[in-house]
C-alpha cells in the first residue's frame, strides 16, 4: 500500500509520487490549509491528500481544530461569520476556495454527517427526498428514497412509516437516516463529524458497519474523537494536535495501522498510548 | 422587614431544650395573604370585564327592540332611531384588519427572515431599535399620520373622486405598519429558535440560503410565525385611535375601502366621547359591541397559545 | 465555472437521476439568481419599516413649522401712538388702548384676576394683541414647502388672503408648553393636558407598581405551578395583556365611574360637591392601572425569574424565612429588570388615547387639575381632539402637541435603556 503523506515540515515519505490519475487516487487534498476566527488561527498549514474510496479518521486533542478541518473541506465555514481560510482544497484538482466557486456545488458533492443527529421536522420520507428535490432530481422519488434508506440500513426499520415524523425516531436511527439523507444526493465524499458520539454502543456499531459498507463507494472523512473507532474502522489516520499558540495543526498522517503501531511521531505516540493503553 | 423580628422568636424558641416545631409567623402569613391578593386583582379584572359587558350588553339585547335576529341579521346600525344590524361596523372592522393584515404579514414577515437569516450584527444593531421606537410610538399618533399624510398620499396617487377623506385603506394601512414590529419580533423569535443544526444540514445538502430559509427554517417555526400572524390580527381588531382619527365617522355598509366607515372600536369611542346618559340604548349599545370585540380578541388569543402548544417542535 | 465531473457511479444504472454537468451548473445559477432577488425583496421589507418611521416623524416635523398667514382684527399700526408702534409703548399707554377697545365687563374681569398695577408690561401687551389686534391665522404651510417653495406661498397668500401678514411660525414654543387650553389656536397651549397626564400616570404607578410587583413575586416564588388556581391566575394574565385597550375603558366607565361614584368623584371627602360625576384623573389612573397591571407582572416574573437560584439558596442555608430572602435578596437583584419593565409599561400608559375618551377625559378645560378628583385632560386626547378638527390650524397644534409627547416617550425610553445598562455593567463588575 502506498500512501501520500504530508506534514508542514517534512517531505513526502513513501510516497509513490503523483499518481497519473490525481484525480481518481486522492478525493481532496489540502495544500497549506490555514483557517483564522478573525485573528486567531485554529488551523494552521494542514497539508493532506485523503484517499479515494477509503475511510480516513482525524483524531487529536480536543481543541484541536478536527472539526474545523472537516468543515473546509465543503465549505460549512463559510457560514461562520469572522472565519477565513488560507491556502488551497483541491477536489478533483478545482480548488473549492477558487472565487467562482459556488459553495453550493460543493457541497452537494462533499456531503456531511454531523455530530448530533438534525433531522428535519418533517416526516421520513420526506427528510431524504428533501436534498434531492431541490437539487433538481429526476426521477422516481420512491425508489430513491428505498434505496438511499436501504444503502444507509434503515429500511427494513422504517418502511411502514415513511410519513411519520422523522423526529420520532430513535437516536441511532436519526442518525443513520441523516446519513441516508447525506448519500441521496450522491455526494463523492461524505464528511462525518463525530457521527456516533452521541449514540450507544449499539447503535455506534451500527454506524461503524455502515461507513465500512459506504466506503466501497464514497470517500469518507471522519472526526472522532474515540481511537478504538478510528482504529477499529479507518484506512488511514490524521493525527491534528495543538501547539502553544492553541493552533491546532497536522502532526501524522498514514496507514491506520501504522500510525496505531508505530507512530513516526514522538507525540503521536504520547497521545496513543496516554489514552490508549 | 420582618427580619429581627423572627430572629428574636428563633431566640426564644431555642432555648436550653431544642425546639424545633413549626411555629406559626404571622408577618409571613399576612405577606403571602397580601401578595395572593395582588394576583388575585387580575382574576377580578377579568371577572369585572366580563360582568360588566355581560350586564350591560343584557340590558341591551332586552329592550323590546332588539333581539339577536335584528343584530345580526340587518345591516343598518342606528340605535338611536331603532336600527340594530350589527354588521356595518364588522365589515368596517373586517376591511380595516384584512387591509393591515396584507401590509403587515409579508412586510414583517419578511423583516423577520431578514433579521433572522441574512442580517449581519451591524444590520440587526440598526434595525431592531427603529422598529422598537415604531412599536413604542403611541396610537394617536399613527392616527394623525394616518390623517395627514397617508390620506392624501392615496388621494393623489388613485384620484380624489375615489378615495374620500375618511377612508378605511388609510386606517387599515397604518394599522398594519403598527402591527409590523409584533409580527416581526414574535415570527423572528420563532425563526431563531429553531436550532442551527438544522440549517447545517440543509447547507450541507447543497441548500443555498433562500431553500433554507423558506423550505427548512420557516417551516420548523411555523407554528410561531402562525401564533403571532393571530395576534396581530387580533390586535388589529382592537385596535382604535387609528380607525377612530382616519376610517370615518359613521356607520357604512360598504365593501369598499376608500369609502367612510366605521369599526366597532371607532363606534366605541365616538359614542362614548359625546354626551352619554346612562341606561340609554346608545350606551347599552357600545358594550354588546365591547363584548363582540371581547369574544373575538379573547378567541384569536386562545387559538394562538393553542398553535403554539399544539403544534411546537421539541428539539431535545 | 469549474467542472466538477461526475463521479464514477454515474455508471451505476439505479443512480443516473442527479442533474450533473452544465444542466447542474445552469441549474445552480437559476437558483442563486431567485436567492438574490429574494434576498432583495427581504432588504426591501427592511427599508419600507426604516421609510414608514421616517415618514411618520417627518410629517410630524413637517406640520410643527412653516409660515402662516395672519390677518388682524385691528392692524397694530393703528394703535400706535404718537408714531410709536405698540410693542415699544410703556405700559401706561396700553392700558388706556385696552380698555378703550374692549368691553367694560371683561375689562373688570381683567382686574379681578389681576389689577393692572400689578400686571407687568408683557402682560399687558399680550392682552392687547389678544383680545384687540385678535390675529387669525387663515393659512398655514409644511415645514418643506416653506423652506422649498417659499416664492409660491408668498405669491398664493397675497391673493388669497389680501392684507394678511405672511411670517414663519414654529407652533412648538415655550409659550404653547406653559399656557393653557384655549379656543384661540394662536394661544392655546398644552399645560392642562400635561399636568393632567403626570397626575394619571403618578395614580397608575401608585396603583399598579406595588400591586404588579407583588403579583409577580406570588406568582413566581410562593404559588405552586400545578395548583389549578395559580394556573388560572397565569394564564388569566397572560390573556389579559391581549385585551385591547378599549375594553378596559368600557371596564373603569362601568366600574369606576359608575359604580363607585361616590369615590371617584370625591363626594365622600367634600359631602357631595363636586361637579366631576366621576370622570376624574383618580378613574383614568386605576383604568390605566388596571391596562399596564399585566405587563408590569409579566415583565416582573422575567426578572424574578433570572435570578440565580443560588442566592436564594445561601439565604435560606442561613436560616431566614421565605420573605426575608425575598426582601434581602430576590427583589434587590430583580429591581433594575423590574423597573425597566415598569418604565416600559408606563409609557405605554402615557402614550394611551382610547380607554381615557370611553371613562372620559374632559375635552375642553382650561383649569390645572388639583388632585386626583379633578376633572382632567391629557396629552394624547389633546391630539386627538385637535386631529379631528378639519382647520389646518389645529393639525399645526396637533404636531406640536405629539412633538411634546414624543420627547417625553423618549426620556422615559432613554432612562430605561440608561438603568439596564447601568444594571449590566454592574453585574459585569460583580
Amino acid at each position: 500500500m502506498t500512501i501520500a503523506i504530508e506534514r508542514p515540515t517534512q517531505a513526502q515519505i513513501g510516497s509513490s509520487g503523483a499518481s497519473a490519475n490525481g484525480n481518481g487516487r486522492y478525493a481532496i487534498e489540502a495544500d497549506a490549509m490555514s483557517v483564522f476566527y478573525g485573528d486567531f488561527c485554529a488551523v494552521r498549514e494542514v497539508r493532506m491528500k485523503v484517499p479515494t474510496n477509503k475511510i480516513t479518521a482525524i483524531i487529536g486533542p480536543s481543541g484541536c481544530g478536527k472539526s474545523t478541518v472537516l468543515r473546509c473541506f465543503n465549505r460549512m465555514n463559510d457560514l461562520i461569520a469572522g472565519a477565513r481560510i488560507e491556502g488551497e482544497v483541491l477536489f478533483q484538482g478545482h480548488n473549492i476556495y477558487d472565487a467562482e466557486v459556488d459553495p453550493v456545488e460543493v457541497r452537494r458533492r462533499i456531503g456531511m454527517v454531523f455530530q448530533k443527529a438534525n433531522p428535519f421536522p418533517k416526516s421520513i420520507y420526506e427528510n431524504v427526498a428533501w436534498g434531492t428535490r431541490i437539487n433538481g432530481f429526476r426521477g422516481d422519488m420512491d425508489e430513491m428514497v428505498e434505496r438511499a434508506l436501504r444503502s444507509a440500513a434503515l429500511w427494513e426499520e422504517v418502511k411502514d412509516k415513511l410519513q411519520q415524523s422523522a423526529l420520532g425516531l430513535s437516536g441511532g436511527q436519526q442518525q443513520r437516516l441523516c446519513i441516508a439523507r447525506a448519500i441521496a444526493v450522491e455526494p463523492e465524499i461524505i464528511l462525518m463529524d463525530e457521527p456516533a458520539s452521541a449514540l450507544d454502543p449499539i447503535a455506534t456499531l451500527r454506524i461503524e458497519d455502515l461507513m465500512k459498507e459506504l466506503s466501497e463507494k464514497y470517500t469518507i472523512i471522519v472526526v472522532t474523537h474515540n481511537m478504538q473507532q478510528a482504529a477499529r474502522i479507518s484506512d488511514f489516520t490524521a493525527f491534528f494536535s495543538v501547539d502553544d499558540n492553541r493552533s491546532g495543526h497536522l502532526i501524522e498522517f498514514d496507514d491506520t495501522e501504522k500510525v496505531f503501531t508505530n507512530p513516526g511521531q514522538k507525540s503521536t505516540e504520547d497521545y496513543i498510548t496516554g489514552r490508549f493503553g | 422587614m420582618s427580619g429581627g423580628d423572627s430572629q428574636a422568636h428563633s431566640m426564644v424558641g431555642g432555648g436550653p431544650e431544642l425546639d424545633l416545631r413549626r411555629k406559626p409567623r404571622f408577618t409571613e402569613t399576612i405577606i403571602r395573604v397580601f401578595l395572593f391578593l395582588c394576583g388575585a386583582i387580575s382574576i377580578l379584572t377579568t371577572v369585572g370585564i366580563v360582568f360588566v359587558l355581560g350586564r350591560e350588553s343584557l340590558l341591551f339585547f332586552a329592550n323590546e327592540e332588539v333581539n339577536l335576529l335584528k343584530f345580526f341579521g340587518e345591516t343598518e346600525w342606528q340605535p338611536a332611531i331603532g336600527w340594530f344590524g350589527i354588521w356595518p361596523l364588522i365589515t368596517a372592522t373586517f376591511m380595516v384588519s384584512v387591509i393591515a393584515m396584507l401590509v403587515a404579514l409579508p412586510l414583517g414577515l419578511f423583516i423577520a427572515i431578514y433579521l433572522s437569516e441574512y442580517a449581519g450584527q451591524r444590520a440587526r444593531s440598526i434595525v431592531k431599535p427603529i422598529l422598537e421606537v415604531l412599536a413604542g410610538i403611541p396610537t394617536v399618533v399613527y392616527g394623525y399620520f394616518a390623517l395627514t399624510l397617508m390620506t392624501p398620499l392615496l388621494r393623489t396617487m388613485l384620484g380624489r373622486d375615489l378615495v374620500e377623506i375618511y377612508n378605511t385603506a388609510s386606517a387599515g394601512i397604518v394599522v398594519g405598519i403598527l402591527v409590523i414590529p409584533l409580527v416581526s419580533s414574535m415570527s423572528e423569535d420563532a425563526l431563531s429558535a429553531v436550532p442551527g443544526s438544522l440549517r447545517q444540514a440543509s447547507y450541507g445538502l447543497g441548500a443555498t440560503r433562500l431553500e433554507t430559509a423558506l423550505r427548512i427554517v420557516l417551516p420548523a417555526a411555523l407554528s410561531g410565525v402562525a401564533a403571532a400572524f393571530i395576534v396581530a390580527i387580533s390586535r388589529a381588531i382592537g385596535e382604535t385611535m387609528i380607525v377612530a382619527i382616519a376610517a370615518g365617522a359613521g356607520p357604512n355598509f360598504t365593501f369598499s375601502p376608500f369609502q367612510a366607515a366605521e369599526t366597532m372600536t371607532g363606534h366605541i369611542v365616538r359614542i362614548s366621547g359625546g354626551d352619554l346618559s346612562y341606561d340609554s340604548i346608545d350606551y347599552n349599545s357600545i358594550f354588546a359591541i365591547g363584548l363582540m370585540l371581547f369574544l373575538m380578541t379573547l378567541g384569536l388569543n386562545f387559538l394562538s397559545q393553542w398553535i403554539v402548544r399544539r403544534f411546537r417542535e421539541e428539539y431535545e | 465555472m469549474m467542472a466538477l465531473q461526475s463521479s464514477q457511479r454515474a455508471s451505476d444504472p439505479a443512480a443516473g437521476f442527479m442533474p450533473s454537468g452544465e444542466t447542474y451548473h445552469g441549474q445552480v445559477r437559476t437558483r442563486r439568481r431567485r436567492g438574490r432577488v429574494w434576498a432583495l425583496i427581504f432588504q426591501a421589507a427592511m427599508l419600507s419599516g426604516v421609510i414608514a418611521l421616517c415618514a411618520l416623524l417627518l410629517s410630524i416635523v413637517n406640520r410643527s413649522f412653516g409660515y402662516v398667514a395672519i390677518v388682524n382684527e385691528i392692524d397694530p399700526a393703528e394703535l400706535a401712538v404718537d408714531g410709536v408702534p405698540l410693542n415699544e409703548l410703556p405700559k401706561e399707554k396700553l392700558v388706556p388702548i385696552l380698555e378703550a377697545n374692549i368691553s367694560s365687563g371683561l375689562m373688570r374681569r381683567y382686574e379681578h384676576d389681576m389689577p393692572f398695577a400689578e400686571r407687568s408690561r408683557e402682560n399687558v401687551h399680550g392682552l392687547i394683541l389678544e383680545r384687540v389686534v385678535e390675529p387669525q391665522v387663515e393659512a398655514s404651510w409644511g415645514l418643506f414647502d416653506s423652506v422649498f417653495a417659499r416664492g409660491s406661498i408668498m405669491a398664493e397668500a397675497e391673493e388669497r388672503f389680501p392684507g394678511s401678514e405672511v411670517y414663519f411660525r414654529s407652533w412648538l414654543t415655550a409659550s404653547f408648553i406653559s399656557k393653557s387650553q384655549s379656543s384661540e389656536p394662536l394661544r392655546t397651549g398644552v399645560r392642562t393636558a400635561i399636568f393632567g397626564s403626570l397626575w394619571v400616570v403618578f395614580i397608575t404607578i401608585v396603583f399598579s407598581f406595588p400591586v404588579g410587583v407583588g403579583a409577580a413575586i406570588y406568582l413566581e416564588e410562593y404559588a405552586h405551578k400545578e395548583r389549578f388556581l395559580n394556573r388560572l391566575i397565569q394564564t388569566n394574565i397572560n390573556n389579559l395583556a391581549g385585551v385591547p385597550s378599549i375594553i378596559y375603558g368600557m371596564l373603569g366607565l362601568a366600574i369606576f365611574v359608575r359604580i363607585m361614584e361616590f369615590v371617584t368623584s370625591g363626594a365622600f371627602l367634600s359631602g357631595g360637591d363636586t361637579t366631576a360625576n366621576g370622570r376624574t384623573i383618580i378613574s383614568a389612573g386605576l383604568t390605566l392601572g388596571l391596562l399596564i397591571l399585566p405587563l408590569i407582572i409579566i415583565n416582573g416574573q422575567e426578572a424574578i425569574r433570572a435570578v440565580p437560584s443560588s442566592l436564594r439558596q445561601a439565604g435560606f442555608g442561613l436560616g431566614a424565612t421565605h420573605w426575608q430572602v425575598i426582601w434581602h435578596h430576590v427583589l434587590p437583584s430583580a429591581m433594575p429588570g423590574v423597573l425597566t419593565g415598569t418604565i416600559l409599561a408606563v409609557s405605554r400608559a402615557i402614550g394611551e388615547t382610547a380607554p381615557l375618551v370611553v371613562v372620559g377625559a374632559s375635552t375642553f378645560i382650561a383649569m390645572d387639575p388639583n388632585g386626583p378628583f379633578s376633572k382632567f385632560t391629557v396629552l394624547p386626547i389633546q391630539i386627538y381632539q385637535w386631529t379631528s378638527r378639519p382647520q389646518d390650524e389645529f393639525r399645526n397644534l396637533a404636531a406640536a402637541a405629539i412633538l411634546v409627547l414624543l420627547v417625553i416617550l423618549l426620556a422615559l425610553n432613554a432612562s430605561a435603556v440608561l438603568l439596564r445598562n447601568r444594571f449590566n455593567r454592574n453585574r459585569a463588575n460583580a
